[in-house]
């Protein structure tokens, strides 16, 4: 038989060698870190277009990177949106309470409450100050690390937790890995798991506006990592065809699990950049700044608005925790990098920024903190009392074989009746916690 | 019995209208695109054109191309955004040109449409009905010949659903538009212009001297998950669908065997009944599909029917099937699952 992968090269051949390049990313475990390729221009020097602009006469801002909070901690140039200081201190209170929760859920799942946790410390701008520039009935597709929306949107706690804990209060029943939440009344669509599937229905779902003359427009957000699927490509490909009212949102944390964004394409060009391919609007905006992640969101949620066309948005931000409870990242990054981050942290920004201009300060700050922490303990204890995973106070069994279809077919139906048999030989009866 | 015949039509039939699977189709999405506000149907080349089968023939200019338009060449992005629209509210029957060209849309399906009522605890329901022509016998080669109905038979949410004639395409694609579950509706290609037999040398009879071609004008509906009983008899039972119901009763009919055959019309959820019944009075089962055989739906009916009607059985349930090769070109009526395959399959099973 031939030998397919014959690799001597016919003789003669005096063609150079080809080489495969294998993305490496800046350190691993132990390594010093050095951030000087991250160039971080000056707060407020980035101008802003108006919204009806064309994408290829904005082109520069999908390189460059928008910033409001500069390290004087003032907010400057034209993408400041200037907020009033009740705005601000409630976007700070909303990145305060996602702080809290996440530390909160995480050391629940580290005591065995549940499965499964995500944190996005580090990244909570990119969706409590973006949500906020938002309509509250727009509709937003989010991918797993979007609770500051739900937040941002006033969704009770109770019922985050009720769903981590996939306990009898979980409005879900216990379907859905833990943080895939799903609330229509809040426009907020359910959560896959799936990567980047809720891209090119984000677009269906604004299309579908469209058609209607609806003037809801709907927004997605996606890691960087997950760019690289083809329903992205199918998203965009949908949004500029169609012109549709609809935000694509890319958060640039550097790392999918322990690959960095180079196996997104991340080396050669910015995720902005993509936009530009397309005829998208691209903009790429300092992910840490929240004034920033508003003012972007803005600019694109009255472009959309006003039939100007979808828009591609890069969050250049980092993510400063492990993928989730699942890995550990010291066993892939070095520890240095979430230090030396050159764009900080965004609460402690807009903290200071509330500081600074004199509607904050530091005693008020730990108050809010306290309160967050508080809020979050005892709504967990609340919430434990509809049980935690596991331990038995999950939904009624039958709810396994409900909505697969909207009516419970013949095979279905004999499968419940199995599954009943089998709880009743393990248990004595049906239903053994009831 | 919950076989039906034609018991379901409400509508008085103009006895001499007589139209083909196509026209059928068209009727169809005509009529729900007038009743219902949310039907949209897009797809690639479904617009101006209406389809390279015609299926969507006059349907945007009648209805607008906001509510029939062309899609780019993206099948991810073809049902993706199907998901999206039913988020919304709409009723979107996007269309598959080829089922051959659905597998880049299969994620979309298989873990969205498929899953977001039950994920989302009915917050959300993706209530789609991707049509698709399937199926070989147009010498489309590898590419435009596949009947990938197992792919989907085997994913939990989703129903599947095959019409063997002009009126049951009609009331079955209103049935899967209406619909809140999402829906493959596989279009049998070979015969959406006349019922073909499977004796390829013999000239194609048009619909209009078929029985199943009489199809009302307006609004009807035939329930899912219904079988519909083709021909009765005693012999044995034949379990098809799509083209293959055609090709099984001219075999039976040429061999002067009296067969029980039932058109399964709706894989997912199945007539369990019907075949029970079925199996039960003739003792012989006989499965035939043009599909690939290994873990084909033949493999599902089989079972079925050997766990149900075992004791009733006189002769081992037969499968006959496409081979488990790519569909090849040249070799078209090599490969197609046709009168010799059948006929010896019938002789086998009637044999003791």
């Amino acid at each position: 038989m031939a030998n397919q992968a014959d690799t001597t090269p016919q003789s003669g051949d005096n063609r150079p060698a080809l080489a495969l390049h294998v993305p490496e990313p800046r350190s691993r475990p132990g390594d010093p870190v050095n951030f000087a390729d991250v160039v971080v221009g000056k707060a407020g020097d980035q101008p802003r277009p108006d919204e009806s602009t064309k994408p290829e006469d904005m082109k520069d801002l999908a390189y460059d990177l928008v910033r409001v909070l500069g390290d004087d901690n003032k907010a400057h140039g034209p993408w400041d949106p200037k907020l009033d200081p009740d705005t601000l201190r409630t976007m700070l209170g909303h990145m305060a309470m996602v702080r809290a929760f996440d530390e909160r859920m995480f050391r629940g799942q580290r005591q065995g409450k549940t499965s499964f946790y995500m944190k996005c410390t580090g990244e909570e701008a990119t969706s409590v100050a973006a949500s906020m520039a938002l309509a509250s009935d727009d509709m937003v597709f989010p991918s797993y690390r979007q609770q500051g929306i739900l937040i941002a949107r006033g969704y009770p706690l109770i019922e985050m937790i009720n769903q981590i804990y996939s306990n009898k209060g979980d409005k879900l029943l216990g379907r859905q890995l833990p943080i895939m939440y799903s609330s229509r009344e809040h426009s907020f669509f359910s959560i896959s798991g799936n990567l980047a599937t809720q891209t090119p229905q984000a677009v269906g779902w604004a299309m579908a506006s469209a058609i209607k003359g609806d003037s809801r427009i709907a927004a997605t957000w996606v890691g960087e990592g997950s760019t690289a699927e083809g329903d992205f490509h199918s998203a965009c490909t949908f949004a500029t065809v169609y012109n549709a009212p609809v935000i694509l949102n890319v958060i640039n944390n550097q790392w999918a699990i322990s690959s960095f964004s180079g196996f997104a394409g991340g080396e050669r060009t910015t995720f902005a950049a993509r936009a530009l391919g397309y005829g998208i609007a691209g903009l790429r905006v300092d992910g840490n700044d929240a004034l920033a992640c508003f003012a972007a969101q803005q600019w694109a949620a009255n472009r959309a608005r006003a039939n100007q066309g979808p828009s591609l948005i890069e969050y250049f931000t980092y993510r400063a925790e492990g993928h989730s409870t699942s890995d550990d990242p010291s066993g892939y990054r070095s520890a240095q990098e979430r230090e030396e981050w050159p764009l900080g942290d965004p609460v402690m920004r807009l903290k200071n920024h509330l500081i600074e201009i004199g509607e904050w300060d530091e005693e008020r700050q730990t108050v809010m903190d306290l309160k967050c922490a508080e809020e979050v303990k005892a709504t967990t204890k609340e919430a434990e009392k509809n049980g935690i995973l596991g331990h038995g106070m999950h939904h009624p069994f039958h709810t396994m074989f409900e909505d697969v279809f909207e009516e419970l077919p013949w095979h279905l139906k004999e499968q419940a009746e199995q599954a009943t048999r089998e709880r009743i030989t393990k248990f004595g009866s049906e239903r053994p916690y009831e | 019995m919950s076989t039906e015949t034609k018991t379901e039509a409400p509508v008085e039939q103009a006895e001499d209208r007589r139209i083909n699977m196509i026209e059928a189709i068209n009727e169809a999405l005509d009529i729900m695109l007038e009743r219902d506000d949310n039907v949209v149907v897009m797809g690639e080349d479904v617009g101006y054109f209406g389809g390279v089968f015609r299926c969507t023939a006059g349907l945007q200019e009648k209805h607008g191309k906001t509510r029939v338009f062309d899609t780019p060449i993206n099948e991810c992005g073809i049902i993706g955004a199907a998901v999206g629209m039913g988020a919304y509210g709409l009723r979107p029957v996007p269309e598959i040109q080829f089922a051959d060209y659905i597998y880049p849309g299969l994620d979309q399906l298989i873990s969205e449409a498929a899953r977001l009522r039950y994920r989302s605890a009915t917050e959300y329901i993706a209530p789609l009905t991707v049509r698709s022509p399937f199926g070989g016998g147009i010498f489309g080669g590898q590419t435009h010949s596949q009947s990938p109905e197992s792919l989907f038979t085997h994913v939990a949410g989703l129903k599947t659903v095959i019409p063997a004639t002009p009126y049951d395409a009609k009331g079955l694609l209103i049935s899967c538009i209406e619909d809140n579950d999402p829906v493959i509706f596989f279009e049998p290609k070979r015969i959406y212009n006349g019922p073909f037999t499977g004796f390829y040398d013999k000239p194609v009879e048009p619909w209009k001297k078929h029985k199943d071609s009489v199809v009302p004008e307006g609004y009807y509906k035939i329930p899912l998950g219904k079988a519909r009983h083709v021909t009765e008899g005693e012999q044995l039972t034949i379990l098809a669908y799509g083209t293959m119901v055609h090709v099984a009763e001219a075999v039976a009919k040429a061999k002067g065997v009296e067969a029980d055959i039932l058109d399964l019309r709706t894989l997912v959820p199945l007539d369990i009944e019907a075949i029970e019944a079925s199996v039960k009075k003739t003792g012989r089962c006989l499965i035939v599909h043009e599909a690939t055989r290994t873990s084909g739906f033949g493999a599902e009916l089989s079972a079925l029917v050997t766990e149900r009607c075992f004791y009733h059985l006189e002769a081992p349930v037969e499968r006959v099937t496409g081979f488990d090769t790519p569909y090849p070109h040249s070799l078209e009526w090599a490969y197609f699952p046709g009168p010799v395959r059948i006929g010896e399959a019938i002789d086998g099973i009637l044999k003791d």
